[in-house]
């Protein structure tokens, strides 16, 4: 349950007020489409993969409307707990679910399940183009970001780098990019410095940090695509030394810490339905374009064939 | 005879119906506002089951998205945010404002006025949404920067306080200018008897019989400025913090509303119902003023009507 479910309450508050109008003319005739399949999916976990498959389900119901599929945001802990309780059908997750803690409780209620990657995930750290810092180490990223910090320029933490006094942006705390990145840099979920500012909508933060002269912040790689030529992508070396993003370097892993694969697991008395099973095939047959849509880093062809064979292995049982 | 009976019912019925419908009609805004002090109160008790009442007045850390010992509920950075950026919105709506109606009231000829008054209540339909942009993409980095020169943020209050003041400035000059308006001929006619000069008439006769009417207006434009979301939301940045320096952004109430919903916070969690306890004490705010400023116009009614 999330607060958006608040704003249609709210609109039925309002119409009851209006008109007691009658008729709901839902029962109109939808079979004959593309698919004959129906029943619903229920899909719950990581808000960072939520995007991907709300778009893989809007494809996919261009070919099979009857089918119902809800995504739940719960987060990927959150997810494996209904997962594992056996109320959802696929479990949305940013990382590998957990062999000490969330195994068990799968096995106990006899839960079995396959993990297939769909996407890769990775966040950008850009700066306004008058900041042209080419590189920044982790430890470097976390004297700025971190809980309590007073970094006021990067001259601060580098004094080889500009002293232009830093405007920072991040996204709001609900986002998956958040999490990853706080836990990433600052060590823990959810730490941070508090005087940045905060939006969920990334269009807003380019928007900032394109237009302050000491402008940084981070986002998903995707947005960083869209307003290449507006921002300064910043390297990040983590020991190794320095990698930008990119679709490759998210891909293999080299881009260090900032990139993750993401993944769904479907449980395998849910691919056992017809339903499910055609839709994890859409997936991963689709991910490219499903991907694009959501705005995210897409499999490589290697890690297609992976998925293909993973999901097999699930479906045989 | 039997006409004349059924004619009778027949009209009563429709009278009924009628009357009943207005009812409905009149009690659908009634509904509306009780269900919404109830939402607001439901969440606003539990979360003063969590957070003790002097944490939330007094406290001057408002970080309650973050967790863990980052988690702060003190109100006076998104309150004080709240007045700052509203009292950059009257500095330049009441000088603006009150001259407006006065140029309106006392000295435009009718020509002008039937022009002028008609456009500036337009100003007032535009959609907040516009001004939000309006001031992100063309005031801060156009006026603000390029004529100004100023190192200003991208979000920051002076842009969000100046164009906050253009939206209430059609409120606050159209208000007064019904005022000065309304103060009776003989008044005018009497001083302008004595000899004195129009800018007299003006200042020291209406201005002062149309005072309460006038500061009713002032009212109804801060109570409009202190609700406004859009314009803050769009440019005047999302960080609640202390302090009075108009080139950085600050957050306002109605603006946290706003931008917290559109995240995926749980329902039930406290997060959640921090939103309903900013609503109720933004509630709070705007009811005050707004009765105030009812009092104002009543009393000023009693004296000319």
């Amino acid at each position: 349950m999330k607060i958006k479910t608040l704003m249609p309450a709210l609109a039925l508050v309002l119409a009851l007020g209006v008109a007691a109008c009658g008729g709901d003319d839902e029962s109109s005739a939808s079979g004959g489409g593309g698919g004959d399949l129906s029943g619903k999916i229920a899909i719950d976990g990581s808000s960072t993969v939520a995007p991907f498959a709300q778009a893989a389900a809007e494809l996919f119901n261009e070919e099979n409307p009857d089918v119902q599929i809800t995504v739940g945001t719960s987060g990927t802990g959150g997810g494996f707990e209904k997962f594992c309780a056996g109320e959802t059908d696929i479990s949305d997750a940013s990382r590998p679910i957990k062999d000490d803690e969330e195994v068990p409780v799968c096995e106990k209620n006899s839960v079995a399940y396959g993990e297939v990657q769909v996407a890769n995930d990775g966040i950008a750290v850009v700066t306004n183009k008058a900041l042209a810092v080419d590189c920044l180490t982790t430890d470097e990223l976390k004297q700025i970001w971190n809980k309590g910090s007073k970094v006021k320029s990067l001259a601060d933490v580098n004094p080889d780098l500009p002293d232009t006094q830093l405007s920072l942006y991040g996204p709001g705390t609900d986002s998956g990019t958040f999490d990853f990145f706080t836990d990433e840099i600052n060590g823990e979920e959810g730490v941070t410095r508090e005087d940045y500012e905060p939006s969920e909508d990334d269009n807003q933060l380019v928007t900032g940090v394109e237009g302050d002269d000491g402008g940084l912040g981070y986002f998903g790689f995707s947005y960083y695509e869209g307003a290449q030529d507006q921002l300064n992508l910043v390297g990040i070396d983590s020991g190794d030394g320095c990698v930008k993003p990119s679709n490759e370097t998210i891909q293999d892993g080299t881009y260090k810490p900032l990139a993750r694969p993401l993944f769904m697991y479907p449980s395998k008395k849910a691919i056992a339905r017809p339903e499910v099973k055609a839709f994890m095939e859409f997936v991963v047959a689709n991910q490219a374009d499903i991907a694009k849509a959501a705005k995210i880093v897409p499999l490589t062809e290697e890690q297609v064939g992976e998925a293909e064979s993973e999901l097999q292995t699930a479906e045989q049982g | 005879m039997t006409s004349l009976a059924y004619s009778r019912t027949r009209r009563s019925v429709g009278e009924q119906a009628v009357r009943y419908g207005l009812f409905a009609a009149a009690a659908v805004s009634i509904v509306t506002t009780t269900l919404i002090i109830l939402s607001l109160l439901r969440e606003t008790i539990a979360f003063f089951g969590d957070v003790p009442l002097g944490d939330f007045l007094f406290g001057t850390k408002w970080t309650p998205l973050l967790g863990g010992d980052q988690q702060s509920f003190g109100v006076i950075p998104l309150l004080t945010g709240t007045l700052y950026l509203t009292a950059i919105g009257l500095v330049v709506a009441i000088p603006l404002g009150l001259l407006a109606a006065i140029y309106l009231s006392e000295y435009a000829p009718q020509r002008v006025r039937r022009v002028v008054k008609p456009v500036l209540e337009l100003l007032a339909g535009v959609p907040t949404i516009v001004f939000g942009y309006f001031a992100l993409v063309f005031f801060t980095p156009e006026v603000l920067r390029g004529v100004f020169g100023l190192e200003v943020n991208q979000f920051n209050a002076l842009s969000a306080g100046i164009i906050l003041g253009l939206l209430v400035l059609p409120t606050i000059a159209s208000v007064a200018e019904d005022a000065l308006s309304a103060v009776p001929a003989s008044l005018r006619e009497g001083a302008f008897g004595l000899g004195a000069s129009k800018l007299q008439v003006s200042l020291r006769v209406v201005f002062p019989a149309a005072l309460s009417g006038v500061v009713a207006a002032l009212i109804l434009g801060a109570s409009r400025a202190v609700g406004e979301t859009v314009i803050i939301l769009v440019a005047g940045g999302q960080v609640a913090r202390l302090g009075t320096d108009p080139t950085v952004g600050y957050q306002s109430m109605a603006a946290f509303i706003a931008a917290t919903s559109r995240g995926d916070i749980p329902t039930g969690s406290i997060k959640f119902e921090t939103i309903f306890v900013v609503g109720m004490a933004l509630f709070v705010m705007t009811l005050a003023l707004n009765a105030v400023s009812i009092r104002l116009v009543n009393r000023y009614r009693q004296v000319y009507e």
